[in-house]
């Protein structure tokens, strides 16, 4: 396959979903209210899909349609129904408390997409652009998922945020040619299993002290804060 | 030969698992330190022949180990005159083993890695490349820790063995810093490589600070010997003879490895001034705290650090000697390897002794026996012979190898330089001190154990050791006389080690028996072992005669000067056996002259007021200065960086989180960074 450059389809629309995860990606980092993350969520794994989909088609290769559908059936379905089941059954529309500003985190976001930026390109020098510019913004994407579990105290916040870099992940794994099925099975399972025990979890916690505030978890730990 | 002993070392490490898999059995005794023994002997042989032959370095390389650089073997005359070390000290602990193991209480503690213990230290000698002398290292350290930890359920072993693990840990470090330096940017971890380009500048004056830091805390070297006295006991005694016979040789081997082969010759000579200094640090504090232990292991442990420093002098003055008096280093090189081979044989024949004396009585504490000259006969014979050679007195072989080293600290003014002859005057007076002291230790030794009357009931009902046992004892005393009788026989083996460690040294020749002048023609003095002992036997024969002249003929019985000894009550006929001169009685000249300056002794008398009952104490001690001005500021340093970060232990989750994050963003915007430069 030649090398994808500026002005072909293939290239731009790549490109395009690329962005869009990205573009999500910050929404996640500014939404206050928990469903309505978990909704973005859920479009940023459809667009995931979609840009897996596309890397199949355009590369020819037939593993990444079934990445696409893991990602669409997984991630974009199963989880976020799941994760509403069990806001509404903790009862926890409530809005997130942040630890930082939302004007705050969105600096810090764009910040740590410059950095990805700049760590990216000047490394990845003789690899096809396509790749150049997915890394970037896969990175991106991971960075702003970490900054995401940081910057919330709720926990089930904390496990979107850790899907929503797993995406990142994902998005690297698909803009790379060559990249075996069995890769994102396994990223799939890791998914799968960090859900299954914050899942337990949550149950547990809200068993024990009536809320998902982690604040309640430290001051019972003895924690400084 | 190297295959020999490759296999050989191959052979130990596999009748590791067979110890496991037989201590419960009741021949598993026989078989593993049968093998051992066999092996071992293997080892000593191909060594000496390898030596006696002439024979060229021959190395190969096996496929296996790290994938870029496999794993490399050689043998030269240095690692085939310590493999002789410890095919010799092998063979004789395996032997006494074949004894001293039945007497073993969890023989599963000790079997499966003995075997391995001598198999790791073989291939740290044979090894050629940093990687595979590493690992032959760490095995020897991993397995004599397990082996340390055999009497585990005493607290002090359970301890010794905690600061002996950190110690080694340790020293590794430095090992591995100190062959990292020597590979250089290109990381060619084989000893060829090295030996090529050798390191020049600052970075060789760390790579030989690293080897002695790293070595000297194996070997026991001042400061970082504070582990020897307290780990060397604690192990069983055929494993305390290794350790101290034989381990610390494998450490002095890593020594003389990387100063005098890897590095070239092209090194200035104020390193031998350090490793001169260290070592005479280490021989008199070895020496006075032997004077004043009165564990009989551990003042062995002690005297071990004397002798180490012996050998470390002796390396330092040849590095000193090294391209400006090439017979005089000779003779410093040959002082020094003469006396790890004695040292070896024996310190591992007094560990014999003690071992003995602990399945005799029970007891570690020479202050509790007494009077087994008459019990165990055999064993006060070679414990005779072994102290004579610990007392370095003339003819035995510590004499032979002394008087080399001395030879070439009194030549050292030579070197034109006013520091390096005031520091050989120094080194000089403490060599006297150290080699007083070692007398003291042996008469001190010898006489309380063995003479006098038994201290304890335990000492009273003793027995005479098992025949593998005193097989061992004798077979080291003998050994001791050999050497002792015939010095210029082990240095004429040697003779290629100083003709491959110092370029333009002849080695010796074998000049009738005279070992100084065959060293260095420079030496005016020289010493006829032979001559001196038909001088020592006529001198006592002379004697017998001339007092059997003088004296009554026929002899009679009278009471005995019973200076201390109460009227003897009748339980006891022979008197109060505690009044006899103690241990501690002992050494309490040296210490309260030599202990006060330099172990802080402190004595206390205790004085029960008028009226009261119970008994005036006397109370005495000392620390070690090592202790004093090294480890505590250093454990207090760690407690409290300790302190200070023990709150992250408590972090909440996400703060834990924010801790990676910062870290990983930190690390990004370095990459960064130091790509836009």
């Amino acid at each position: 396959m030649r090398p994808l450059g500026f002005g072909e389809l293939s290239y731009d629309v790549a490109h395009l979903l690329g962005a869009i995860v990205l573009v999500l990606s910050f929404a996640m980092l500014y939404q206050r209210r928990l469903m309505a993350l978990i909704n973005i969520y859920a479009l940023q794994a459809v667009v995931l899909a979609l840009a897996a989909a596309w890397q199949g088609w355009v590369q020819g290769a037939a593993h990444l349609f079934v990445t696409a559908a893991i990602a669409l059936l997984f991630k974009a379905i199963f989880v976020p129904v799941a994760l509403r089941r069990i806001v509404v059954k903790l009862m926890i529309h409530r809005t997130i408390e942040t630890v930082l500003g939302i004007g705050l985190s969105m600096v810090a976001g764009v910040a740590l997409v410059a950095l990805s930026i700049m760590v990216v390109l000047p490394i990845t020098g003789e690899a096809a652009v396509l790749t150049r510019e997915d890394l970037a913004l896969a990175l991106s994407v991971v960075l702003i998922g970490m900054l995401v579990m940081i910057t919330r105290r709720n926990a089930i916040t904390q496990v979107v945020g850790f899907m929503s870099l797993e995406n990142g992940l994902i998005l690297a794994a698909v803009g790379v040619e060559g990249m075996p099925l069995v890769v994102e099975l396994i990223i799939a399972f890791s998914v799968m299993v960090a859900f299954i025990i914050f899942g337990i979890f949550f149950f547990q916690i809200r068993e024990r002290f009536d809320t998902l505030d982690l604040h309640y978890l430290e001051s019972f730990r003895g924690e400084r804060r | 030969m190297l295959t020999a002993i490759a296999l050989a070392a191959l052979g130990l490490g596999m009748l590791g698992p067979v110890g496991a898999a037989l201590a419960r059995r009741p021949f598993g005794n026989a078989i593993v330190y049968g093998g051992s023994l066999a092996l071992s002997a293997l080892i000593a042989l191909a060594a000496l022949v390898h030596l006696a032959g002439g024979a060229g370095p021959v190395a190969f390389s096996l496929p296996f180990g790290l994938p870029w650089l496999g794993v490399h073997l050689a043998l030269d005359a240095l690692s085939a005159w310590f493999l002789l070390i410890l095919g010799l000290g092998g063979a004789l602990s395996s032997l006494f083993a074949l004894g001293y193991g039945r007497h073993e209480a969890e023989p599963g503690r000790v079997l499966p890695f003995y075997p391995v213990f001598l198999g790791g230290m073989a291939l740290a000698l044979l090894a050629a490349d940093a990687f595979s002398f590493l690992v032959g290292f760490e095995l020897m350290s991993l397995a004599s820790w397990a082996l340390v930890l055999a009497s585990h359920r005493e607290a002090e072993s359970r301890d010794a063995a905690q600061i002996y693990l950190g110690m080694a840990a340790f020293g590794a470090a430095c090992m591995l810093l100190c062959f990292g330096l020597l590979a250089g940017t290109e990381g060619d971890y084989r000893f060829a490589e090295m030996r090529a380009a050798p390191p020049t500048g600052l970075r060789a004056s760390a790579v030989m600070l690293l080897a002695l830091a790293g070595a000297g805390s194996k070997a026991g070297l001042f400061p970082l010997h504070i582990w020897l006295p307290l780990a060397h006991p604690a192990a069983p005694s055929h494993v305390s003879a290794l350790m101290s016979g034989v381990m610390t040789k494998v450490a002095l081997y890593a020594l003389a490895r990387v100063l005098f082969d890897l590095m070239g010759a092209d090194q200035p000579g104020w390193w031998g001034g350090i490793v001169m200094a260290v070592g005479a640090a280490s021989a008199v504090m070895g020496a006075l705290r032997a004077v004043l232990e009165r564990d009989g292991k551990t003042l062995l442990a002690c005297s071990t650090i004397e002798n180490v420093g012996l050998v470390a002098i002796g390396f330092g003055l040849a590095l000193l000697f090294r391209g400006r008096e090439p017979g005089l280093a000779a003779l410093a090189l040959g002082g020094a390897m003469l006396h790890a081979l004695n040292h070896a044989i024996f310190k591992s024949g007094l560990f014999f002794v003690t071992g003995a004396l602990l399945v005799a009585t029970g007891t570690r504490a020479i202050d509790r026996m007494g009077g087994l000259i008459h019990r165990m006969p055999a064993t006060a014979l070679s414990a005779l012979l072994l102290g004579m050679a610990m007392a370095s007195l003339p003819p035995g072989n510590g004499f032979a190898s002394e008087w080399l080293l001395v030879q070439a600290v009194i030549a050292a003014p030579r070197i034109d330089q006013l520091a390096f002859q005031v520091e050989a005057a120094v080194v000089a007076v403490a060599m006297a001190i150290a080699a007083a002291m070692a007398a003291m230790v042996a008469v001190r030794f010898l006489g309380v154990a063995f003479l006098g009357r038994p201290r304890s009931a335990e000492a009273e009902g003793a027995v005479e050791a098992d025949a593998p046992m005193r097989a061992a004892m004798l077979l080291a005393s003998l050994l001791c006389v050999l050497l002792g009788l015939v010095p210029s026989l082990p240095l004429q083996l040697g003779a290629p080690v100083l003709r491959m460690l110092l370029p333009g040294a002849e080695g010796a020749r074998l000049a009738g028996g005279w070992i100084g002048p065959a060293l260095a023609p420079e030496s005016h003095t020289a010493y006829g072992s032979l001559a001196l002992a038909a001088l020592v036997v006529l001198g006592f024969m002379a004697t017998v005669v001339v007092v059997q002249r003088l004296a009554v003929p026929g002899h009679r019985r009278g009471p005995a000067w019973d200076c201390g000894f109460r009227a003897a009550p009748t339980e006891r006929p022979w008197g109060n056996p505690a009044a006899q001169y103690t241990a501690g009685s002992f050494g309490q000249p040296i210490l309260r002259i030599l202990g006060r300056p330099l172990l802080a002794a402190s004595e206390q008398v205790e004085m029960p007021e008028p009226g009261e009952t119970r008994p005036a104490r006397h109370q005495s001690g000392f620390r070690d200065p090592a202790a004093r001005f090294l480890f505590a500021p250093l454990q207090a340093v760690v407690m409290a960086i300790a302190e200070r970060v023990n709150h992250l232990q408590f972090l909440t989750i996400r703060r834990y989180l924010a801790l990676m994050f910062g870290a990983l963003v930190t690390l990004l915007v370095l990459l960064a960074a130091l790509e836009a430069r």
